[in-house]
């Protein structure tokens, strides 16, 4: 184990977790308390990637974090409309969406497929002489998730997170307390949608690249981490679930360096992936049965043993 | 003081499954006024509430509560002084969210602050309330304050609803939708004494939908029947008073100009 884990992946690993736990935070929010699926997630995350990359190629480091969210806030918002003012179903508007962003992602690159940000400063690189060349990466990755943990723990318990979660348990006693639902839905799909953006935005300044294609794909793997850490930790409280979604994706970028390390080919990355969330959905279910079975097969032979005699 | 002015609605107009569900409702309840409805299904007693709830809006007529027309206005703006129950214990409280995170919500419709207290937490006084009102129902609920909802009973539930719905915020006119049908005879009761407790205490005016004759003529001061869109009865005062079942049917056919049995219409005594 000691040759297949060894610090470096280790490191990169958990600082890949940590940046990736937040657009399962995002699909925490849409998916599992606003029980919508945000098949936008693919093209809102590279849109946070290309804002915060040219914000950061402009010289502006810091400011490219909020100036991808606040684009992430657009993309939710407009999916959000769609659903609430527009009759169009929630799973359509975000396929709608996310196709429209394709074209809007390559335009804030500039028309081209990708965007290096090798020469400027990146949030990270700001740090790097502080924090030494190890960690520097992982402490501000760390820092930016705690923050935003904090945040939206306090937020889901205020009356208005309270309304939102509400929205995705039941909608009339949500209308019954006159909250109009179509409201929480918005405010629940612009909060998702600058998370997965914010997302996106550090990805690129850790890779110090965007690509067009980056967030293929991004759906799957937050909802892997997602379930990973419902099935780990379990559906408690929202302090415990936000804990579970940030080491369900931590043990998913774990799951991917160890099959890096047995040398699958990163082609086939994509299937390994699909595998893992197909198990970790899988994995409740099939723990049920087999109990069951269990215990039907020791009701049976009980049975039979008790005719013998 | 909830008015009703010749109150019309068609579903499928001008297809073959045209159903005319209310047609031409006026009715006034003042407050303090507590009306029982009775009729047989498809009768239009719930396609009224939906109306005075807003859950769809009437093809034709007003629907005024306390001289304000509110006819077209959104059912969540409504709520705040409309209460509701329905048959079903599920329907009024968020199962995944603990006993005080629902009396949050509903006592979102008191704050008078609105919009501006979104980002407030719950506040210690107000848990205090929650828990001498909880107390009230005496279900022990005081206790099971962090526990989610989807694990209390269905009567539990139901007595919950009826706290957020009715006493926590008094609206103006609390609509009862069969509230006690899916519970067992005991918790029936005991809802039903809940229920005529908070409609006294805070001077409610309510309309109750039930299919049980008897408690349709025990409860409250007005006795209403439905029948294909219009109200054929109306009972109350000295005419109410030492009315049976029997006398109630009898009149009901007189009212509604047609022969009925017990069984056609499915009323229990």
């Amino acid at each position: 184990m000691g040759s297949l884990l060894s610090l470096p992946v280790v490191i990169s690993a958990l600082e890949l977790g940590f940046i990736y736990a937040l657009v399962a935070l995002a699909l925490f929010l849409s998916f599992s308390i606003l029980k919508i699926a945000d098949l936008s997630t693919d093209g809102c995350f590279t849109l946070g990637c290309a804002v915060g990359a040219q914000v950061a190629i402009m010289g502006h480091p810091i400011l490219a974090l909020p100036a991808a969210m606040l684009a992430g806030v657009c993309s939710g918002f407009i999916m959000a409309m769609l659903q609430t003012k527009m009759g169009v179903e929630p799973i359509l508007s975000g396929i709608i969406v996310n196709t429209g962003l394709y074209t809007v992602n390559l335009a804030v690159m500039g028309f081209s497929s990708n965007l290096s940000i090798f020469k400027a400063d990146t949030i990270y690189t700001l740090f790097q002489d502080w924090l030494g060349n190890t960690w520097y990466r992982l402490i501000v990755s760390i820092i930016l998730v705690v923050i935003v943990c904090v945040v939206l723990g306090w937020f889901l318990g205020t009356r208005l997170g309270l309304s939102i979660r509400a929205t995705g348990d039941n909608t009339d006693m949500v209308k019954a307390s006159s909250i109009n639902p179509g409201f929480t839905v918005t405010v629940g799909l612009c909060v998702s949608g600058a998370l997965t953006a914010l997302s996106g935005c550090l990805i690129g300044h850790y890779q110090k690249m965007c690509d067009i294609n980056l967030g293929t794909g991004m759906v799957t793997i937050a909802l892997a981490s997602l379930i990973i850490g419902e099935t780990l930790i379990g559906k408690g409280s929202v302090k415990r679930h936000i804990a579970g979604v940030i080491l369900g994706s931590c043990l998913y970028r774990f799951a991917m360096a160890i099959a890096l390390r047995l040398h699958v080919p990163a082609e086939c990355l994509k299937l390994v992936s699909a595998v893992i969330v197909a198990v970790a959905i899988a994995a409740p279910y099939l723990k049920q049965r087999a109990a069951f079975q269990k215990r039907k097969m020791a009701a049976m032979a009980a049975r039979k043993g008790g005719n013998d005699a | 003081m909830l008015r009703l002015t010749n109150v019309k609605k068609t579903f499928n107009p001008g297809t073959v499954n045209e159903k005319v569900a209310i047609n031409g409702i006026t009715l006034t309840i003042e407050d303090g006024e507590f009306a029982t409805i009775i009729g047989s299904n498809g009768a239009g007693k719930s396609t009224l509430f939906n109306c005075i709830a807003g859950s769809f809006y009437p093809d034709e007529g007003s629907v005024k509560l306390d001289e304000r027309d509110i006819t077209f206005v959104p059912d969540y703006k409504r709520a705040t002084q409309i209460g509701r129950l329905f048959q079903d214990p599920m329907r009024g409280t968020a199962p995944n969210m603990t006993i005080e995170e629902n009396l949050t919500l509903a006592y979102l419709r008191a704050s008078k602050k609105g919009r501006g207290s979104a980002f407030s937490r719950m506040s210690v006084q107000e848990r205090k309330l929650f828990r001498e009102r909880l107390a009230l129902l005496g279900m022990g609920l005081e206790d099971r304050m962090k526990q989610p909802v989807g694990l209390l009973s269905g009567g539990q539930r139901q007595a919950l609803t009826l706290l957020m719905a009715a006493t926590l915020v008094p609206p103006k006119i609390l609509l009862l939708d069969e509230h006690t049908a899916a519970l067992d005879p005991a918790t029936a009761e005991k809802v039903l004494d809940l229920t005529k407790r908070v409609v006294e205490e805070n001077h409610l005016a309510c309309l109750m939908i039930t299919h049980n004759m008897h408690s349709a003529l025990e409860l409250g001061n007005r006795t209403l029947m439905m029948d294909s869109g219009k109200i054929v009865l109306d009972i109350q005062g000295k005419e109410r008073e030492g009315l049976t079942v029997d006398g109630l049917l009898q009149r009901f056919s007189v009212g509604a100009g047609k022969e009925l049995d017990n069984d056609r219409i499915l009323f229990s005594k």
